[in-house]
């Protein structure tokens, strides 16, 4: 049928669709996207539409309804209607799965991204971090906790500057 | 799953979201009134945490009762009578002081680190799943109270004699940890779950060494603990009252 072919006309590639996902801002650290964080984890049609699938960063992240929203906009502008996102929390979302891209924006920008662990979360905490203003390792945790679940705060002590880290998980 | 195991894991799951729940309820008491900036935030991230994990066994025991896990942690939290949650009355207790706080979290979460690892070795996948993601996450608490506990203990007279005041009054509640859970008894068999009896000793022998480092002193225990969950302390009734009275004036609102 006529519709039908239009449908299909209409229907924006894999590739489109990851495209313009990659355009929404995290809304807690708007200058990496919910892909380079690795929040977006599945897109797939089914019937009804799309569904994306994200896994939140912390459990208790209190920012994924907002990101449902934002993916929900994007992909409307795309000419996507009906979009469903789904949230998965297993596999469990890692540190490991921000991208080297992300990890330099979030340096630029003056958090400190997280170290890679390969799952050994106790070890890595031992080393040091390093400034994301100044380079210096010769800095201070100031608090496990931060102004969202996945910061920590600590403070450089060759520039004296405080800076934010993203927690390895 | 048998009905028996059903009923046995839900009741489980739903222990450990009210524990998880009342302490994260507590925790959040603290914020705008810690006695620093760094530990307000500290706080109230620690309270996110906890409700965050309450979510996530809420919504597992939601998907075992086949309830909607959308709907079912909020029907839980705001619209079930006191006397039918399964929380600890460690949990229940007033935050206290500073002091009390801290070494409160410090004790539960160091139990709640051992059963977490109990959990990870779970022959039952979405339980060993959700336990993996919730221990990564609370190591962070450990760290934190790991820090505090041992810099109160050893500050000055008047941060250990807080400290001690707070672990002379805990402790017997504490003992409650050992307890098994609801439904756990039938969970054990098929190791689906840890024995608490077994994680209560390493537990025990770890945080008797680690108080006695921050110059304070384990209390005996007199007489019987209460570990009944189905026995809630003075407190409970007026916490959920207070956590309730919201919900429960327009139970149709959209948040």
């Amino acid at each position: 049928m006529v519709t039908d072919a239009l449908k299909t006309i209409a229907r924006p590639s894999d590739a489109q669709i990851w495209a313009a996902l990659a355009e929404v801002p995290d809304p807690e650290m708007p200058v990496v996207n919910l892909v380079e964080l690795g929040i977006v984890r599945e897109i797939g049609w089914v019937e009804g539409g799309l569904v994306v699938t994200i896994t939140p960063t912390f459990a208790a992240c209190p920012a994924y309804e907002v990101m449902g929203t934002s993916i929900v906009e994007c992909l409307r502008m795309l000419g996507v209607e009906h979009v469903a996102v789904q949230v998965r929390h297993e596999p469990a979302w890692t540190s490991e799965w921000i991208s080297e891209e992300a990890r330099q924006k979030l340096r630029a920008a003056g958090m400190a991204p997280p170290p890679h662990h390969q799952g050994d979360l106790i070890q890595v905490l031992l080393y040091p971090v390093e400034c994301p203003h100044c380079g210096s390792t010769n800095t201070t945790l100031r608090n496990s906790f931060g102004t969202t679940p996945c910061r920590m705060i600590y403070t450089c002590d060759d520039c004296k500057e405080p800076f934010e880290r993203f927690k390895p998980l | 799953m048998s009905e028996t195991q059903k009923k046995a894991l839900a009741d489980y799951l739903i222990a450990l979201a009210d524990d998880e729940l009342i302490l994260g309820h507590r925790d959040s008491e603290w914020t705008g009134h810690a006695p620093i900036l760094e530990e307000d935030i500290a706080f109230a991230n620690l309270a996110l945490d906890e409700i965050g994990h309450a979510r996530l066994w809420y919504e597992l025991a939601a998907t075992v009762l086949g309830a909607d896990p959308a709907r079912f942690p909020d029907q839980q939290v705001y619209f079930r009578p006191a006397a039918q949650f399964r929380c600890l009355q460690l949990v229940e207790l007033p935050k206290g002081d500073w002091a009390f706080s801290m070494l409160r979290q410090y004790l539960f979460d160091a139990f709640e680190q051992h059963r977490l690892a109990g959990l990870v070795q779970s022959k039952h996948k979405p339980l060993a799943d959700a336990a993996g993601r919730i221990r990564n996450e609370e190591l962070y608490h450990l760290r934190h109270t790991r820090a505090w506990v041992p810099r109160l203990g050893l500050g000055t007279a008047e941060s250990q004699a807080r400290m001690q005041a707070a672990l002379d009054e805990l402790w017997p509640y504490a003992q409650a940890l050992g307890a098994p859970l609801p439904g756990e008894l039938d969970l054990l068999p098929a190791s689906w779950v840890p024995g608490s009896s077994s994680l209560f000793d390493v537990w025990s022998r770890e945080v008797r060494e680690f108080l006695k480092e921050a110059s304070l002193a384990v209390p005996e225990v007199q007489g019987d603990v209460e570990s009944d969950r189905t026995v809630h302390s003075e407190y409970f009734p007026t916490l959920i009252a207070d956590l309730q009275e919201v919900a429960r004036l327009d139970p149709e609102a959209q948040w």
